[in-house]
């Protein structure tokens, strides 16, 4: 749980120039496969450009009726006025159209970028689903939501925004170009002169922006956990009158957020100023040049006002730049997170050709069983032999770490094992399906996870189609039964994060039950009793024994009197069997079994054993010193 | 948050977007909004009164960018006029009238954001400042009413509002003046051409006026199905082991295609919603063209219009409808940013209940006692929790409470540190009474371990010492070693430089209670407050947390509560509560001779520990 992942989202990052190319062009491939409709889009785009262009080339048009038939004296006023109202409609026409293909090419963007949205949401949720848990071990959940989500929509924003306004400005900057080269190359090179400039501006600030938005969202998420941990420990805070301290942390956070923030607004500021100025001399040059020409008789005033005309369309989206090597940033280090995901190999899967799991007996057996998380890391689970045959009870006991849990979570193949193997029946468990070997195999952990629904569809979760007798009946072998129908909705109450309170050790019932849905041939408890009181344990325990009596079970507790009536008792210690037998063998042996069975019986018994007596008459002498 | 996610990053590069295409922000707008509330607005202005010179400057800024935004096309019509003789200005001096109001141009344009978006940042820090600040101080009755989640949601969601509404308010301001300017240029040009071609504005307004409406429904439904799809998601990986275990994988799936796919249709909607705008807005900007185009050009055959004013017209109107979509952004935002607002200033104005008097003391030097005479509290009007408690703690003592949930042994304790003022009765410690002494005093010598131990993020040696700031690692490593600690941090991979994640997730909860232990007796506290751990430690740190408490107890005077039998064994005097009032009191020997509340509590743990004996 430790593991903090290379992709650490608080981890300002730069930008990563090799791999946008691969990530890129994948993303692109993604909208690809919607090739009629990315087509379309593309001419929309493409039309779009066109009618933008139109527009000036009109008014220039009409600026050179009006002025040049006024020259021609007033005779043709009336054939004048004519064509002025025909270039009138030729320009709302040209105007709507534009319109029209802008808002199809929009839409179409957003659409395609919504639908590879949709591919990539689904693929990403179905991969979740199959990676084991090694994977999710390693990777934070909270991590994994982060991509889901923000790494998604980052993604799917560059398809929108970057990838298909990249080709709006090309085709808009290449048309236009054309266009104004072939009426006055001297002219159209003056007025296209900013767009080099503002193009080199606009991507080093969108480079810049990109970088320390990532700087200051860290920043900024140092600050928030500042103030979430206060409030969270307020007691403490005050406790401790630290008051003054948690002041200087939260200012020294926010003076450093807030001094990014401002440098983040020097860098824009500065650079959209830049790259108005770059605009504006070239309109000056353009007046300049254009108006000396008009002057002498070389230039029409409308060429000149849609040389004008034309630059005022073209300011906007050249502008744009910036913000489409901002996304394409983005999309890069999200579209990387997104695909580690995606081309993530689950460790733990159907082997070809695997069988479903036959049961007979129900016999488990471990054979020389270790398990190390890493190949070559210190192994948590060293040659670990043991038989379980049906109706039999095998508890585990052993301090943190001993490997415990790892024990459990090899027999429904949560983890593969490293050496040894496992067998039900004779069956190695790598043989045959994880579906058929989880459904004999029911594993009840201790942190419970209940899911946002009522308490009804969690106990069934395994089967949401069980009628509710065996619903009932599980909740009532788990010892839940009677507090879900004291409840005033009943099961059909809702027990998750918002849902109705319930108490630790009733979630653990709530667990079991859900893990008894399936009547599994064998049941493994991993210390999901803790929380439990110990009357309604033993109550559980023998309405476990009524309810399946063939079935083998493992119980690992630290509480010795959950599992003392096992019919074998195992000791880890840091992965190892360190001692085995029954309660009462392991009592006479007087090693590490009998010395917690004596702690834990003089905590409820009043008589004081050796063993803490002699505890606290070993205080090191450091201690002695403080106190 | 992630990098980039929405809001800030579309803010960022707001400048940069264009003009006639995707309305981006508008549709992040909430639905729950406020009119324009004049105590609200007063109260905000307050916050910017110490910056009054910056904000009088941005204004002054913002409008005489405007001016030259608006002059710009201005010298454009006179160069196009000088051009064709039109006027009697020479092209030159024109275009150096345009050189200068470019330079001013460039100039004003860096200066008006950047002075008005700095003073955004910086009202909006100090005022997370204040909320923050004020927080330190409110009384923890009030705060632990309040779900810290809920706190956090105004600390950051609130005050982001309250961010972008400043942030756009500038460019608002700046947007206003630039349609006033617009307006007032093609009257003053020509004045019936001007009124012909703003005919189109009312239109607009209209169209928008009512497409709002109609938008923001749909806009909702779009941000609601994608919450939706990514609640399931956050479910699914957290419960990622559940879901294997009991092979749903193939029903969930099904089950989040289908929301997936409400997603997909929700989203595609809001879209076409937004872009049906463009086509719409295009069409008006041609209208307003078209106007131009005869009337401007009828006038200008008719001699009666210069052709430079004709273009000057042409620039103007592709300019205009911008400020009108942008103003329209602004309403909404600012209705938002009021609610938001004034959920701030209801956390500012939650009132300091517990602070020092004037003339509040030092506790004095040596081992004070704790006392409590004939106390009564409780947290809600009429339903007291303590009733009338009178209970004398000697320096140096241990006293054990005992009781069943509810008993009030918490409060009791709450009470010793000041987190809360008693309704009758007094609090003593060193003899004087609580409330006459100062927070920080109190703080410093009351010593606090909670059941659940809260440990802050970063590494073991700041957290030992947090609130002992000279600690040198020395004294750091002795504290540890002190309780037993010391050995398993040294076997941490970094040892005491290990970072605690979040929650220290990454310790055992037995592990968290013997550093939360360590900082608590490197802070020397001369009184003791314990709650003791009821989770299920294990029994191998279990001895060694019962060995710490030893070390921790010894020379201090010392309220427990307490849950395990051992604890309370070794305490000088046992106290069991019961309904807020003393059942008795007594040493553990006495308390089972008198066959009472005590004597029953403790048979009836050993009748649960026999029943599995006699198994």
């Amino acid at each position: 749980m430790n593991t903090v992942s290379p992709s650490d989202p608080a981890a300002p990052e730069r930008i990563d120039l090799r791999a946008m190319p691969r990530v890129l062009g994948r993303l692109l491939r993604l909208s690809l496969r919607y090739r009629w409709l990315c087509a379309l889009a593309v001419a929309s785009t493409f039309g779009a450009a066109i009618f933008s262009l139109v527009t000036p080339r009109l008014l220039g048009h009409a600026v050179d009726q009006a002025h040049t038939l006024l020259a021609g004296g007033a005779a043709h006023a009336d054939a004048a006025r004519h064509a002025l109202w025909w270039t009138a409609l030729l320009v709302i026409g040209a105007n709507t159209i534009r319109g029209l293909l802008t808002g199809t090419q929009g839409f179409l963007g957003e659409y395609i970028a919504q639908r590879v949205g949709y591919d990539l949401r689904l693929a990403f949720f179905e991969k979740l689903q199959r990676l084991s848990f090694d994977y999710h071990d390693r990777v934070h959940s909270g991590e994994l939501i982060a991509r889901g989500m923000l790494d998604l929509e980052g993604v799917r924003a560059f398809i929108e925004m970057g990838a298909l306004r990249v080709v709006m400005l090309v085709l808009l900057v290449g048309v236009g170009a054309w266009r104004l080269f072939s009426t006055d190359a001297p002219l159209a090179a003056l007025a296209l002169s900013f767009v080099p400039f503002v193009v080199w501006r606009a991507s080093n600030m969108g480079a810049l922006l990109r970088v320390t938005w990532q700087k200051l969202q860290a920043l900024m998420s140092d600050l928030t956990r500042t103030m979430e941990e206060n409030l969270q420990g307020m007691r403490l805070v005050r406790s401790f009158a630290a008051n003054d301290f948690e002041m200087q942390k939260f200012d020294v956070q926010s003076e450093a957020a807030l001094a990014l923030a401002n440098r983040r607004i020097t860098v824009r500021m500065g650079s959209m100023s830049l790259m108005n100025f770059a605009y504006y001399i070239a309109m000056g040059l353009v007046l300049y040049v254009g108006g000396h020409r008009v002057g002498a008789g070389t230039l029409t005033v409308g060429t000149l006002t849609e040389f004008l005309a034309f630059m005022t369309i073209l300011q906007q989206p050249v502008r744009q730049v910036g913000m489409i090597v901002n996304s394409s940033a983005r999309a890069t280090s999200s579209g990387a997170r997104l695909f580690e995901v995606l081309d993530a190999e689950p460790a733990v899967r159907d082997a070809p050709g695997a069988r479903e799991l036959r049961i007979g007996d129900g016999v488990l057996r471990f054979e020389h069983v270790g398990f190390a998380h890493e190949p070559g890391a210190r192994p948590a689970l060293r040659d670990v032999s043991f038989e379980l045959a049906p109706g039999r009870t095998l508890g585990i006991v052993g301090p943190p770490g001993s490997g415990k849990s790892v024990l459990a979570n090899l027999i429904p193949r949560f983890y593969d094992v490293s050496t040894g193997r496992i067998t039900i029946d004779g069956q190695d468990i790598r043989d045959v399906t994880l579906a058929s070997l989880r459904r004999a195999v029911s594993l009840v952990q201790q942190e419970v996870f209940l899911f946002d629904t009522s308490a009804r569809d969690n106990i069934a979760y395994a089967d949401p189609q069980a009628n509710e007798l065996r619903v009932q009946a599980v909740a009532s072998t788990a010892q839940i039964h009677s507090h879900l129908a004291a409840l005033p909705k009943g099961y059909g109450a809702h027990v998750g994060e918002r849902g109705v309170a319930l108490s630790g050790g009733q979630r653990q019932r709530l667990s079991i039950a859900r893990g008894l849905l399936d009547d599994p041939a064998i049941l493994v408890l991993d210390d999901s009793s803790s929380a439990i009181d110990a009357g309604t344990e033993a109550q559980l325990r023998r309405a476990l024994m009524r309810a399946a009596p063939h079935r083998a079970t493992i119980i690992i507790a630290h509480r010795l009197s959950s599992l003392k009536h096992a019919d074998e008792i195992l000791v880890l210690d840091d992965g190892a069997v360190v001692e085995r037998g029954t309660h009462a063998q392991l009592v006479a042996l007087g090693g590490h079994y009998a010395e917690l069975w004596a702690l834990q019986n003089r905590a409820a018994a009043a008589r004081a054993p050796a063993a803490v007596e002699l505890a606290a008459g070993e205080l090191p002498a450091e201690m002695e010193k403080r106190a | 948050m992630r990098p980039g996610g929405g809001g800030g990053g579309m803010n960022a590069d707001r400048n940069a977007m264009g003009g006639s295409t995707v309305e981006g922000t508008e549709r992040g707008e909430e639905i729950f909004a406020r009119r324009l509330d004049g105590k609200v607005v007063r109260r905000l202005v307050a916050l910017i009164r110490p910056y009054r010179a910056s904000f009088i400057w941005a204004i002054v800024a913002v409008a005489a960018f405007t001016a030259v935004q608006v002059a710009i096309p201005v010298t454009v019509r006179y160069a196009v006029d000088s051009a064709v003789g039109a006027t009697h200005f020479s092209l030159d001096t024109v275009l150096l009238a345009f050189g200068a109001l470019i330079v001013a141009n460039g100039v004003l344009n860096f200066y008006q954001e950047w002075i008005a978006a700095r003073l955004a940042q910086r009202v909006i820090f100090d005022l997370r400042r204040a909320m923050y600040a004020h927080l330190q101080d409110v009384s923890l009755g009030m705060l632990e009413q309040t779900h810290v989640g809920r706190l956090m949601a105004r600390l950051q969601g609130d005050v982001n509002s309250l961010q972008e509404f400043l942030e756009t308010s500038v460019s608002a301001i700046g947007d206003f003046f630039l349609l006033v300017g617009i307006v007032g240029v093609l009257l003053w040009m020509n004045l019936e051409l001007g009124l012909l071609t703003l005919a189109v504005l009312p239109v607009l307004v209209l169209i928008r006026a009512w497409w709002i409406p109609w938008a923001r429904g749909i806009f909702r439904r779009a941000r609601d199905a994608s919450s939706s799809v990514n609640a399931a998601l956050a479910e699914n990986i957290n419960g990622i082991r559940t879901v294997q275990e009991h092979r749903r994988e193939a029903l969930n799936l099904v089950a989040y295609e289908q929301r997936a796919k409400e997603n997909l249709d929700a989203q595609v909607g809001s879209s076409r919603a937004s872009q049906l705008m463009v086509p719409t807005v295009d069409a008006l900007t041609g209208v307003a063209m078209a106007v131009i185009v005869v009337a401007g050009g009828s006038a200008v055959l008719k001699g009666t219009l210069g052709v430079g004013v004709m273009v000057a017209y042409i620039f103007y109107v592709q300019r205009f409808f911008d400020p009108i979509r942008t103003l329209s952004m602004q309403y909404t935002v600012s209705q938002r940013a009021m609610a938001a607002a004034a959920r701030i200033f209801e956390v500012l104005d939650l009132p300091v209940q517990i602070q020092d008097k004037p003339d509040a003391r030092e506790l004095d030097d040596g081992v004070p006692a704790i006392e409590l005479r004939n106390v009564t509290f409780g947290y809600r009007p009429k339903l007291p929790v303590l009733h009338d408690i009178s209970l004398r703690v000697e320096p140096g003592q241990t006293v054990a409470l005992v009781g069943p949930t509810g008993s009030g042994k918490t409060s009791i304790t709450a009470l010793v540190h000041r987190f809360y003022d008693v309704w009758s009765g007094q609090v003593l410690v060193g003899g004087v009474d609580v409330r006459d002494l100062k927070l920080d005093t109190l703080g410093r010598n009351v010593g606090l371990v909670l059941q659940e131990p809260f440990l802050f993020t970063g590494s073991i040696l700041d957290n030992i010492r947090y609130g002992v700031a000279g600690a040198t690692r020395e004294d750091v490593i002795a504290a540890a070693r002190a309780v037993h600690a010391h050995a398993f941090i040294e076997r941490l991979p970094e040892g005491y430089e290990t970072e605690l994640g979040q929650r220290a997730r990454n310790l055992s909860i037995g592990q968290r209670q013997l550093i939360s232990f360590a900082r608590t007796l490197l802070a020397q506290p001369r009184i003791l407050i314990l709650d003791e751990a009821t989770a299920n430690i294990d029994s191998f740190t279990e001895l060694k947390i019962q060995k710490a408490l030893k070390v921790l107890l010894k020379g201090r005077t010392s309220l427990v509560i307490a849950h395990r039998l051992a604890t309370i064994r070794d305490a000088d005097r046992i106290v069991v509560l019961q309904h807020g009032r003393i059942a008795e009191q007594g040493t553990h020997d006495e308390l089972l001779a008198r066959g009472g509340l005590y004597a029953q509590l403790h048979a009836s743990s050993h009748a649960t520990f026999d029943e599995f004996a006699g198994d």
